[in-house]
């Protein structure tokens, strides 16, 4: 099944989305990967205000390549995300929505994404060139000393993701290998 | 005795670093091609047409194909003939600076592995050096990117482990790395030496054209039934599912000690990049 959605976003609109289902994500993504992430942490500790709203929002883990003049981003494939599950359970309680990465979530972040109504999304990882085609503008907010890893706000048009954590604890990167296996077992039965 | 300039190498290292992120090796390529065909799970084979996609517009639109362009891995064989005029590792370095600057790479190095600040021009490379005959010089630029490279495993395995203890070894890793190293992945696979010496086998060995088998028909078929292994995990493409997890291996070795059996797996993505040229 493939959803259309647009940020913000509500738990209503998150609520019949399953792992495996596709999404076409439109409006307003942040990027932040582990440093930024940290300095989040540390302004959330100071009780200082977070350089965008995480409430409905999307995090993109990302750290594009520079771009060309006359482009829009560069090359901008997602990284591996366990590298932010220390911190993704205490902004989802806070009220990001979407996150966006590639590769495995630990147990706190699989619980949190439940709580919380939320859903990780998966973009191609290394299809960095595809993936720049849906970003439609970009503009750096925050933390501009971290390179690639500056905060960058991002507006995309039918950004192609895979839902792989569901609200409802769906975990495609289980099942997904599952249902493949058992259509093998089922053809040779 | 023939004498190469150091600034001939800088513009050939430069030229590399473009070349390797934008435009993928043709074995590579070839497998990309052959399995989005013969994939037979929709989701995967979905996703292979999207990496196909992706692979191609970096061609046409010459963008880097992932935007992880990597730490620069410089492989030299140096002709024991050649004399190089100038500073031979300042000059690939400096290669790698301007190649990463021009081609609007990304800076992916930090300068300390603990106090983590980006050098700002993705120096330095990691440069490794082999002597050989003659009076050619052949440097190949192997850009590398972490979230497959994280995945990579090193085993001081017993001797009675044996063949099977190693497949076994190679098998897990694959199955622990799962989704995260952007699977169809490739696999280098060292076996034997030393603690040191079978990581460089490993990585040396993803030089090597996957349509390539290595030369020992015994390691020949090791490298086949492996694939075939790995192909049964069910991991798929991008670890949604499906028949592609690996797309080739190779299999590197070399003499051991009497009481080790080392295996190291440098696992590779999609986008597993190289690009030579001899001077």
């Amino acid at each position: 099944m493939q959803y259309k959605l647009t940020t913000p976003v509500t738990r209503e609109d998150l609520a019949p989305l399953r792992a495996g289902d596709t999404v076409l994500l439109s409006g307003v993504v942040y990027t932040a990967r582990d440093a930024a992430h940290k300095r989040l942490m540390e302004r959330l500790d100071a009780g200082e205000p977070l350089p965008f709203p995480l409430e409905g929002s999307a995090i993109y883990y990302v750290g594009p390549t520079p771009e060309k003049p006359g482009q829009v981003i560069g090359s901008a494939g997602p990284t591996t995300s366990g590298r932010m599950d220390a911190y993704s359970p205490r902004l989802l309680d806070l009220g990001q929505s979407i996150m966006i990465g590639k590769g495995k979530r630990n147990q706190a972040v699989k619980d949190a994404v439940v709580r919380n109504g939320a859903v990780y999304l998966a973009a191609l990882g290394g299809a960095g060139a595809l993936m720049a085609g849906s970003v439609k503008k970009l503009e750096i907010i925050c933390w501009e000393d971290l390179g690639c890893e500056a905060v960058r706000r991002l507006e995309v048009k039918d950004f192609p993701l895979t839902v792989i954590l569901d609200a409802h604890g769906g975990d495609l990167y289980e099942s997904g290998p599952a249902a493949y296996l058992a259509s093998l077992e089922s053809k040779e039965g | 005795m023939r004498t190469i300039q150091a600034a001939a190498l800088t513009e050939a290292v430069a030229r590399l670093c473009i070349q390797a992120n934008t435009y993928l090796p043709a074995d590579i390529v070839a497998a990309l091609d052959r399995q989005r065909k013969a994939e037979p799970w929709p989701l995967a084979k979905e996703t292979l047409g999207l990496l196909w996609d992706n692979m191609k517009l970096a061609e046409q639109t010459h963008m880097p194909v992932c935007q992880d362009t990597g730490m620069a891995c410089v492989f030299v064989e140096l002709g024991q003939d050649v004399h190089i005029e100038g500073d031979f590792e300042a000059a690939i370095h400096e290669g790698v600076r301007q190649g990463y600057g021009e081609g609007y790479l990304r800076k992916s190095i930090v300068g300390d592995p603990l106090r983590r600040v980006n050098t700002e021009d993705n120096t330095p490379a990691a440069i490794t050096v082999r002597l050989v005959p003659g009076d050619r010089c052949t440097l190949t630029v192997a850009p590398k990117g972490f979230g497959s490279e994280n995945m990579s495993r090193l085993g001081m395995l017993k001797p009675a482990d044996g063949v099977e203890g190693v497949k076994n070894f190679v098998i897990e890793t694959v199955r622990l790395a799962g989704s995260n190293p952007c699977p169809p992945i490739v696999l280098g696979i060292g076996i034997g030496g030393s603690f040191d010496k079978v990581v460089y086998l490993a990585k040396h060995a993803l030089l090597r054209p996957i349509d390539q088998p290595n030369p020992d028909p015994y390691y020949a078929q090791l490298e086949q039934e492996l694939l075939a292994s790995i192909n049964a995990l069910g991991v798929g493409p991008q670890g949604f599912g499906g028949q592609t997890t690996c797309l080739g291996l190779s299999i590197e070795t070399a003499p051991t000690h009497v009481a080790g059996l080392p295996v190291a797996v440098n696992v590779s993505c999609h986008v597993t990049r190289r690009a030579t040229a001899e001077l």
